[in-house]
Parts: C-alpha cells; structure tokens; sequence
C-alpha cells in the first residue's frame, strides 16, 4: 500500500491504494468519476485518457504512484459550471459521438491535440494525431469536423481572455 | 417550434450527459456490498476437464466463493439456447450440441469459462482466478471449416456427426440447373467472407443483485434487448421467474448485435448473487471480450451466375458453408440462412436461385449477428460476381448492373423476400455522378503515369430490415415475434414520457423518437422524453437490431400516439361543444377547424386527469399503448463507388474517394442517419482492409488484442460523400426502411472490387492488407 497526494480537478485527493492501482480505477472506483471509461488493456482505445498536468494520457497504463503530485483534469472537470468547453460543444454540434463510451477519451485527446498545434490543424493532421483513440460508432468522419470546429472555436475563446 | 419536427438536422438531448462524463453504462453501477466477479477460462480449444482444484482459490485474501459448473448442473440452470430453429435439406431439425454456462465436462474453445471467482475486489477476483488448478486432457481441434468437415475431422459435438448442424437449402434447385443449361456466360468464384470479431467499445458488464426477502433479482447489463434478455433468463435457464427478475440496460456503449445475444456471464452473475446473497459485478476485460463476444461472419461460398447472351443474368447457384464456432448463439441458425441466403437476389431480377447452406461447428467463439448479420455477406457475394462478370464479359459495371436491376414494384424474388419498393436506377445515378464515374479513365491514366495503379469498384445492395413481420418469421422457425411496444403517457401538465420497447446503444433514439412525437404535436423536443431500457419501466420489447428501430419501433409511437390523439380530440370536441372530426393539432393547440376556439395541450391533458368534465363513460387519464407488428420486411437499398489508389510498392491502399448514395425511406433526422452511415462504412471498410479475427490450427485466437487485431482508425479512413434518394416504404405509417446497417452491408464489396479493378485481378482475399495486395499485384506480375 501506498500513500498518494494528488490533484484532480481542482480538488486535492489523498489515497491509500495498493501499489498496482492504476490511475483510471482510483478516478472511477474511489473517486466515483466514472466519466473515464476502460475500452481496453494494453493501451490502444484511448477511452481511458486523462489530462496530467496538461498532458494527455492513458489512465489505464498509469499507476497511480506515477500521478502523486501531479495535477490530474478528467472529463468531468473541463466544462466551466453549465458552459461546455469548446470541444465538447463542437463534438454535440457536429454529431461527433453516438453511444458516447469514448467519447471522453476522444475529447481529452483532441483538446491536447488543438493545445499542441496551437489551433493550426487540418484534416490530415487530425487524423493523423487521432491514432491513440478508437471509435466504433461515428466513423470518424464526424469526429474530425468536431475537432477541426473546436480549433477555430478554442483560438476565439483564448483570443477573448 | 416545427423545425425540430421530421426532417430537421436536430442536435442530440443524449449528448449533454456523454460529453460531460455523466453517462452511465453498467460499469459505472455500484452497490453496497458489491463483490467482483473474475471467470476462470480454459486454456485449450477442446479438451476434458479431468478435475479442477478450488481449495487454494477459496483461501486467497478476500474470496467470498469458488463456483463452478458441476455446481450449475447440480442447481438445475439450463443451458444456453438457440432462438431460430432451422430443418435440414432431409427434414431434419438442426444439431445442437449442450452449451453450460460453465463447462462441467468437456471445453470447446479457448475462452470458454468453467469457474467463477467471487471476491472483495476486482483484483482479488482476478488474482485468485489464477490460483483455481484445472488439469485437463487436450482433444483434436478443428479450429476452420475445412478442418471441422473434414474426413477425420475430431468430433465437437455428440449431437452433430461431422460437426454439421444443418444442411439446409433455398430456392428452386431444378428449374436453376436447368437455366445454367442454357446459358451462354457463367461466371464462377469461390468467395471467402473473413471472419470479425465486434468490437463496442464498451466491454460487456454484468452488475447482478439478489434481494431475498422478496426473492427478486435486479440484473443491469450491456444489452441490446433487455426484455428478451429477460424472457430467456427465465423461461430457459431457471436462474429466475420472470415476474421477479428486473433486467436494466442502461447507457449502453456500442452494440453492432454482439450484445443481442444472452452470454454465459450474466446468467452467472445472477446465480452468484444468490448463491453468494451479495451483489456481483462482473466486467468484461478486452481480451475476454475478443474470446468470448460472439464474432461476425466466417463464410466459405462456391457462387455461379449465369447470363443469356444479352447479359441478363438468368440464374444464380451458391453454395455456401459457415461457421457457428463452438456452441450456437442465440440467433445463430438465422443469420446465415433466412438473414443471408434470402438476399441473395440482390438488386436484380432473377429468374432461378438456389442457395445450400451447410453450418458446422469448429473450435472457437461462438459466431452470430454483427452489423447486417447476413446481409454483407449476401450483398458481397452477389457484388463480387457482378464485378467480375462485368471483367469477364467485358461490359462497364455500372451498365451491367443497371440492365439487370430490378424496376417493377413489388417484386418477388425466387428467394422469398417480396420488395416492396425501390428505385435502385436512381441512386446508381447519384452515385455515378457524385464519384464522376465519367472522368475516371483520365484519372487512372494520370495515376499511372505516376507509377501508381487506380481502381474503382461498385457495390448495390439492397438488405432487409424491420425485422420483421411475427407472423413469417415464426412460420420460417423463429421463436419470438418481432413487433414492438410503445406506451405514450401524457401527464397531466402536458410533457410526454414515451415508454419503447426499443433500445437505444448509440442511435440517438431519445432525439429522434422525441422528433417523431414533436412533429405530431407541434411541440419542441425537450417537452418528450424518452423511457427505455428498463423491464420495469417498460411493459415489453423486442430491442434493437436489424434496423429495427426505426420502421417498427417509431411506428409502434405512431400507433400509440394515434390513439392518443383521438381520445384528446374527444375531449377537446367535448369541452368546446364541436365535431371530434373538425379538432386539428397544430403547434401543441388543439383547435376547431374555422373558428378561433383552442385548447392547449396541457389543458387537454389536465382535464383528462381532473376528469371533471369527459364526455359520459369516458376512463380518465391520456395514456395508450400500442404494440406493433410489421406486415413485411424493409428493403433499403444503395449504390456505393469507392476509388483507390495503389503504390505497386508496398501494396498500400489509399482512398482518393468514397461515394454513398442510399434510399432509406423517410429520415427523421439527417444528421444522425448520416452518422450511421459514417459507423457502417468504417465497419465495411475495416473488414476489407483491416480486420480478421485469427485462430491457429491449436485453435489459439491471434488476435486477441487490439495490439492485434486491426481497428480502424482516423488515420485508416477518408471522409465520405453521402447523398441520399428516397422512395418511401408503403409498409409503414412513416415510410422508413431503416440505416443502421447499410454503410456495413455496402462498403465492404465497393472496396474489394476497386482493388481488383486497380491490381487488374481477382485474386485477393480480406483483409486487403499492403501485405496481401503487394502480393497479388506481383504474384499478377510473376504469372504475365
């Protein structure tokens, strides 16, 4: 067992959990955000991803040891009260999601994806960029317009502030 | 207030929750006192279970109990049932082999559970799974279908010789020999339809929870049917009454029919939580779900099609094996026989078909429905061969295609299905002109001059959905009707809770069907909500699957809604002193048609509850139900152009285009059909590209993984180009067909047809890896 300090949005969590406890099982199962979704083991699906310290990555790969100190944004924790972050707008405006499992992934990814390309993006690009995430539903093809949509809507929203 | 009726491209009320986290899927069910289930699972495709060890499992840090399938037996639970009863060509029924819930005696896959862990944790559960000591005996393996009807071929099954389930057949087989007699072309291909493991990407999950002072059982769980769900836990396996078993499925991540089905976990699940009197979860790691989801697919076809010398196609022989894995899933049998062989006319008129199926089981996952569950497999036989026809004729496609389409309504095929409409001409011309098909050979030239090989491959299917009319489907060996239920409540200050049999796992069911019941009333969508998903909230239905949703499930709202709406037209005609008949509705008012008198319809339904002033002998209360059964199948159909681009170099394909052009009757919502087209084509594309679920010889699934199996993702795919034709179905009060399942149905052959077109052959086989398509591109070359 070890004892953990951590930060998860906003709030300062403090854990006891037994060493092998990923990051994804301390946020569903202790902390009830259960927001983050498992869609596989090994990695590949990305329904997992979290944000650490404004980096996106895979919560289901990350032992919690790995997060202690660290400042931890889920998908609960983006939306500013009853205002959408802009990526989750653009995903419900664009039909950028149907049975909605990895949907939290996906926005996570692509909010670090925008952050990274400072709002330069195209297709390609996010497609490209997109390879750490599966979808089962969509195709895709919605969720690219999503992403390209938030671009433009996250550079006008940190053009404002 | 209209524009959120029919037609609008309405953004989806469901979303608010999953983009903010704030689904809830059945992961996210916890109960006090939960405990956490982990399945012990055999190692081996086919062996004896000889003994198997508990006391070490029992003595681990936090283990409640150790059960296992000896232990089912001696509590009486049924095993696992087929729902489609198929006879054989003699008259015989089919062959089933016993499928326990855990193996007692003898395991036919490897995945295949025998015990059960129940513990504190999740990890204790699993740790402990480990530590249950298994001695086994191994037996043969037949792990395809060659090797399962082969001569010496080990014996899976007691029940079937030869590991053959059913031999069963369609259509005129005399009059077909006799037309390819007279044929002046035949075109003949073996075709191997690979096999595809499902993939929601929401595990399946099982959180079951025994109560026992009123004996009842609450089972939440990843269904697409949990009404069935509970019928068949009930009537068949004895883990509870059906009066006190409550099945809830809530948000449910991705379906694609593999969880249609009832699986071994959640019977386990239940009988657990009695047995052990807490609450067991039991959640699906994706490896488990690559074992033990059922696959989709596996057909091994012979298929010839015969020609008159004017190219009219005159008959049509396909003989066709597949493989239902280790034990038969819950609508196995119909999938490829009355789901797929009766498709096997595609879009054209022909004169004689004779299809046989032969079923068999191997040593592997049960294999069942996933998206279009027949029909793709249908739609890519007879696309295959219209391809190459037209190679080996020398014809255009698209022109061979078109003289034999169908063009006279309704039509009767040789292989039951009668289609009620359609304009097949109409979206090949969509097509052809939205992948300008006429400027294709310039293009092709252009890329060859840079040393890359471009193809263009077409694909029409047609597929029947609305499953279906209860009455013919029980007369081909269902056993269950296939209508739908809805209940419409109006409460009593006006907003509308409609109660469906249906299930939404991605669809956007509580956007469209609120659509539906909005464009009736002239009210906005967020006065509607949609109930389902519930077998205590719901009285009953049959789910979702087979596009079903739409044609059947929406109508059963229309039903209701019609008796709805009579009832408050008496009321209104009652209250204003005017003719029933001379009540319109119009933007949520009930009105007297010419005058200025109106009731608005929260008055209408506050007086239905007050019931102080109803016309004489009228109940109170404004609440109907309506169960609905369809009078025929639904026949979308759609013509779909791929155009690729090869390097010659390392086999790599790269999309340049991607036309769909589908009839689907009426839409309710652009935006999300759209979206389900998108999902398909991914799909369809991912099994000619990329996906193949892969067994050894020992009978050891590959690709257990996605670090193995081939997902398609962003980078895999174009965007796509949709348009849409429209002949409405007659057969139902909205004229929808359906389009879950079109995207899934078309694209597969439109790929595989391109690449052929590209590499000049038609010697490939799926998945069209660079690997596989460098290879016949030089194997092409080597044979020159």
């Amino acid at each position: 067992m070890s004892s953990v300090k951590l930060t998860v949005n906003g709030k300062a969590v403090s854990a006891d959990v037994e060493d092998r406890t990923l990051l994804v099982h301390l946020l569903r199962d202790h902390l009830g955000l259960t927001g983050t979704h498992v869609g596989c083991d090994t990695s590949q699906c990305g329904a997992c991803i979290v944000h650490i310290d404004g980096r996106a990555v895979k919560s289901c790969t990350t032992l919690v040891g790995q997060a202690n100190g660290a400042n931890v944004t889920t998908i609960e924790g983006i939306s500013k009260g009853d205002t959408l972050h802009p990526m989750q707008a653009a995903f419900r405006d664009n039909h950028g999601l149907q049975c909605g499992y990895c949907t939290p992934g996906m926005i996570m990814s692509a909010i670090d994806i925008v952050h990274r390309h400072q709002g330069d993006l195209d297709e390609a690009t996010v497609r490209h960029e997109l390879e750490g995430n599966i979808c089962r539903c969509t195709g895709y093809h919605n969720i690219v317009k999503s992403v390209l949509d938030a671009a433009g809507r996250m550079k006008v929203a940190a053009a404002a502030e | 207030m209209m524009s959120e009726g029919i037609g609008a491209r309405v953004v989806r009320k469901e979303d608010k929750r999953f983009i903010t986290g704030k689904g809830k899927y059945t992961d996210d069910v916890r109960l006090h006192g939960m405990t956490y289930a982990s399945f012990v699972r055999s190692p081996h495709a086919h062996a004896k279970i000889k003994s198997i060890d508990v006391e070490a499992a029992k003595a681990m840090p936090g283990v409640v109990d150790v059960l296992t399938g000896q232990q089912l037996v001696d509590d009486k639970i049924g095993n696992l049932i087929c729902g489609w009863m198929i006879h054989s060509k003699d008259g015989t029924p089919m062959k089933m082999g016993a499928w326990p819930a855990m193996a007692p005696e003898t395991v036919r896959f490897v995945g295949n559970a025998v015990a059960v862990v129940i513990a504190e944790t999740r990890n204790q559960a699993r740790d402990a799974a480990e530590a249950v000591e298994v001695a086994y005996e191994e037996l043969p393996v037949a792990a395809d279908i060659r090797a399962a009807i082969a001569p010496d071929a080990p014996q899976i099954h007691p029940e079937a010789p030869g590991n053959v389930i059913y031999d069963w057949t369609i259509g005129d087989e005399a009059a077909t020999n006799e037309a390819f007699k007279k044929a002046a072309n035949v075109v003949a291909m073996d075709i191997v339809n690979n096999r595809l493991s499902p993939n929601a990407m929401e595990p399946r999950a099982a959180v079951a929870e025994y109560d026992p002072a009123e004996e009842h059982f609450t089972l939440y769980t990843t269904s697409q049917n949990p009404h069935v769900a509970r019928l068949v836990l009930s009537a068949f396996y004895n883990v509870a009454q059906e009066h006190k078993l409550r099945v809830i499925a809530p948000d449910v991540g991705g379906g694609f029919g593999s969880k249609i089905f009832i699986y071994p976990e959640e019977m386990v699940a239940l009988w657990a939580s009695k047995r052990t009197g807490r609450p067991v979860k039991w959640t699906s790691d994706r490896t488990e779900a690559f074992l033990t989801d059922a696959h989709g697919r596996d057909h091994l076809t012979k298929a010839e099609m015969a020609f008159d010398k004017d190219n009219k196609i005159i008959g049509l022989r396909v003989k066709t094996h597949a493989n239902l894995g280790a034990y038969m899933s819950l609508f196995s049998s119909s999938v490829p026989t009355y789901l797929y062989a009766t498709l096997l006319s595609g879009q054209y008129n022909i004169p004689n078909i004779f299809a046989e199926v032969v079923s068999v089981y191997t040593n592997t996952a049960p294999v069942d429905a996933y998206r279009g569950a027949g029909r793709p497999e249908a739609s890519f036989v007879m696309e295959r061969l219209m391809e190459t026809a037209a190679r080996q004729l020398k014809v255009d496609p698209a022109e061979l295609r078109r003289k034999n389409f169908i063009t006279q309504f309704p039509h009767q095929t040789p292989v039951i299905m009668a289609y009620d409409t359609g304009d097949f001409g109409a979206s090949l011309d969509a097509a052809l002109k939205a992948a300008d098909y006429a400027g294709f050979p310039a293009r092709k030239a252009k890329a060859k001059a840079e040393g890359k090989l471009r193809g263009i491959g077409f694909s029409c299917y047609i597929e029947a959905c609305g499953i279906a009319p209860s009455k013919a489907v029980g007369s081909l060996g269902a056993g269950v009707g296939l209508w739908e239920s809805c209940e419409v409540r109006v409460n009593p200050v006006g907003t509308i809770e409609i109660l469906t049999g249906s299930h939404s796992h991605g669809q956007g069911h509580e956007t469209t069907f609120a659509q539906v019941v909005a464009d009736r009333l002239g009210i906005p969508t967020s006065q509607v909500s949609i109930v389902h998903g519930d077998t205590d909230k719901v009285q009953f239905g049959m789910g979702t699957y087979g596009s079903r949703s739409g044609a059947v499930g929406m109508s059963a709202i229309v039903k209701a809604m019609e008796k709805v709406e009579a009832k408050a037209k008496k009321i209104v005609a009652h209250q204003l002193e005017a003719s029933e008949n001379d009540i319109v509705i119009e933007n949520g008012e009930f009105k007297v048609t010419g005058t200025d008198k109106k009731i608005a319809l929260p008055m209408v339904a506050l007086a239905a509850y007050t019931a102080h002033n109803l016309p004489d002998g009228m109940e109170p209360g404004l609440k109907e139900t309506a169960f609905y059964d369809p009078t025929n199948f639904t026949f979308p159909a759609g013509a779909y152009i791929c155009e690729v681009e090869i390097d010659p170099g390392t086999g790599k394909t790269e999309f340049v285009n991607f036309v769909a052009a589908d009839d689907f009757g009426r839409l309710i919502n652009p935006m999300i059909v759209e979206g389900q087209v998108h999902g398909g084509l991914a799909q369809g594309i991912g099994q000619a590209l990329l996906e193949h679920a892969v067994y050894d010889k020992s009978g050891q699934l590959v690709t257990a993984s996605f670090m193995d199996y081939a997902m398609p993702r962003a980078d895999d795919l174009p965007s796509f180009k949709l348009s849409h034709t429209t002949t409405l179905c007659p057969g139902n009060p909205l004229g929808i067909k359906g389009c879950g399942e079109a995207g899934a149905i078309g694209s597969t052959p439109a790929v595989i047809n391109a690449i052929t077109d590209a590499i000049g052959h038609d010697r490939i086989t799926m998945p069209a890896s660079p690997n596989e398509v460098w290879h016949a591109i030089h194997q092409k070359q080597a044979a020159e």
